[in-house]
């Protein structure tokens, strides 16, 4: 998902017998469903899983307000364009909300920021795709946003309590932004020949990409378990996905759009849709750096980091007055 | 690129008329009206507030969780401080 690069388990060796106490105390609270605040006890590997996750999915945020920024000035309408300023708007609201609730862990936001623009830190590969026509910005709400809904609600029961609120408000704002994303497509797919083709276009390049939001296949992520222990997850990469999938074929079929996936077919045994494979070596290097737009993206937000610097500058002297 | 963080304040937002201010969340800000105004672009963009507190994190003093227990124990034995504690004969109304 926003976290998907998250790698590597933890390790409990190394620890003193009182550590090794409080760690059973502490997942005892988080079995009880407690939740965990930031002055209260927690071990090492839960604070450092948590700084990486949260700020990444901060950074994703962040990030992820260029592909529709791209659009801003080009928006057929008036009301479409006031759309997407809002929802643009709220995704950096998203990235705060993010920031604060890793800082509550003891990281300082500015560090936080360094390590996005020196490349140290990763952000979704779905934001490494262009958004090439109109129509992707429907297909952008309607998918992107949706996929992250499907992760985003199960964190609103994350163990971490900052991190579960932000998550609750994030979750209020972010059906607004499927909606209307789906409304854009759907008008789109409802429209000429031609921005019919425009929309099935722009689905057939986002639906790849917005599965692999979800992150690897379980086989191949070896932080899920410990995460699940923690309850910092609550459903696989896998299972996030299929529940993904179910809810979108019959949204794409409503609008008359065709999802691009030969193998996708109902499977009346098992309740779920079948679905071909994903191209995880382009996942691999999307997420590495070597996507479409990795260069652009950081690029623009390290040109407005600098450009921003004599505001922030400005601001701190006069607040010293 | 190294620079250090404006100070953090925290966010305390009245939802409607009559409610008390709730804890919404935190943000840096160069200062105190900044921080006003901040916190109503991000955390008012729906209406959800008509007053806003911002304070300044460092201001805040917390209790410990870890003296958790001993610090509220006191209540803890004390139910006859709760109304359902007395037994009212039945019949007894507008009690
Ligand atoms: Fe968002
Ligand atoms: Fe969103």
């Amino acid at each position: 998902m926003y976290t998907q690069s998250l790698n590597g388990t933890p390790t409990d060796s190394d620890l003193s017998q009182d550590d090794r106490e409080a760690l059973v105390r502490f997942q005892a609270r988080i079995d009880r469903d407690e939740k965990i605040e930031p002055n209260d006890w927690m071990p090492a590997a839960y604070r450092k899983t948590l700084v990486r996750q949260i700020s990444q999915h901060a950074h994703s945020e962040v990030i992820g307000m260029q592909p529709e920024g791209a659009w801003l000035s080009r928006a057929p309408t008036l009301k479409r364009k006031g759309v997407l300023m809002a929802k643009i708007q709220d995704e950096a609201g998203h990235g705060l909300y993010l920031y604060s609730a890793a800082e509550t862990l003891g990281v300082a936001r500015s560090d936080l920021v360094d390590q996005l623009l020196s490349g140290k830190a990763k952000y979704s590969s779905i934001f490494n795709y262009p958004t090439l026509n109109w129509a992707d910005l429907g297909a952008v709400g309607w998918l992107v946003d949706g996929a992250a809904i499907m992760n985003q609600i199960p964190l609103c029961r994350c163990s971490y309590g900052p991190y579960a609120r932000a998550m609750i408000r994030v979750c209020k704002e972010e059906s607004f932004h499927q909606r209307q994303g789906y409304e854009l497509i759907s008008d789109m797919a409802n429209g000429t020949p031609e921005q019919h083709q425009m929309a099935q276009d722009a689905l057939d390049r986002w639906w790849w990409p917005a599965l692999m939001m979800f992150g690897p296949s379980d086989k191949d992520s070896a932080h899920s378990s410990k995460s699940m222990q923690w309850k910092i997850k609550r459903f696989t990469n896998d299972e996030l996905r299929q529940k993904f999938i179910d809810a979108t074929v019959p949204q794409g079929d409503r609008i008359g759009l065709k999802l691009p996936d030969p193998d996708l077919k109902w499977n009346a045994s098992e309740g779920h849709y079948d679905y071909g494979e994903i191209d995880w070596e382009e996942f691999k290097r999307v997420l590495n750096g070597d996507g479409p737009c990795n260069v652009e993206r950081m690029e623009i937000r390290t040109a407005a980091h600098e450009n921003g610097a004599w505001v922030r500058e400005a601001a701190a002297a006069h607040a010293e007055k | 690129m190294l620079q250090s963080d404006w100070p953090l304040y925290e966010v305390f937002i009245r939802g409607r008329n009559g409610l008390s201010h709730k804890h919404a969340g935190s943000l840096h800000a160069a200062d105190s009206k900044m921080a006003l105004e901040n916190a109503r672009d991000v955390y008012t963009r729906r209406a959800e507030g008509t007053s806003i507190w911002v304070v300044p994190s460092v201001e805040i003093t917390a209790s410990d969780p870890a003296d958790k227990a001993a610090f509220f124990e006191p209540t803890a034995d004390k139910i006859y401080r709760h109304p359902t504690f007395y037994k009212v004969p039945d019949g007894v109304e507008n009690m």
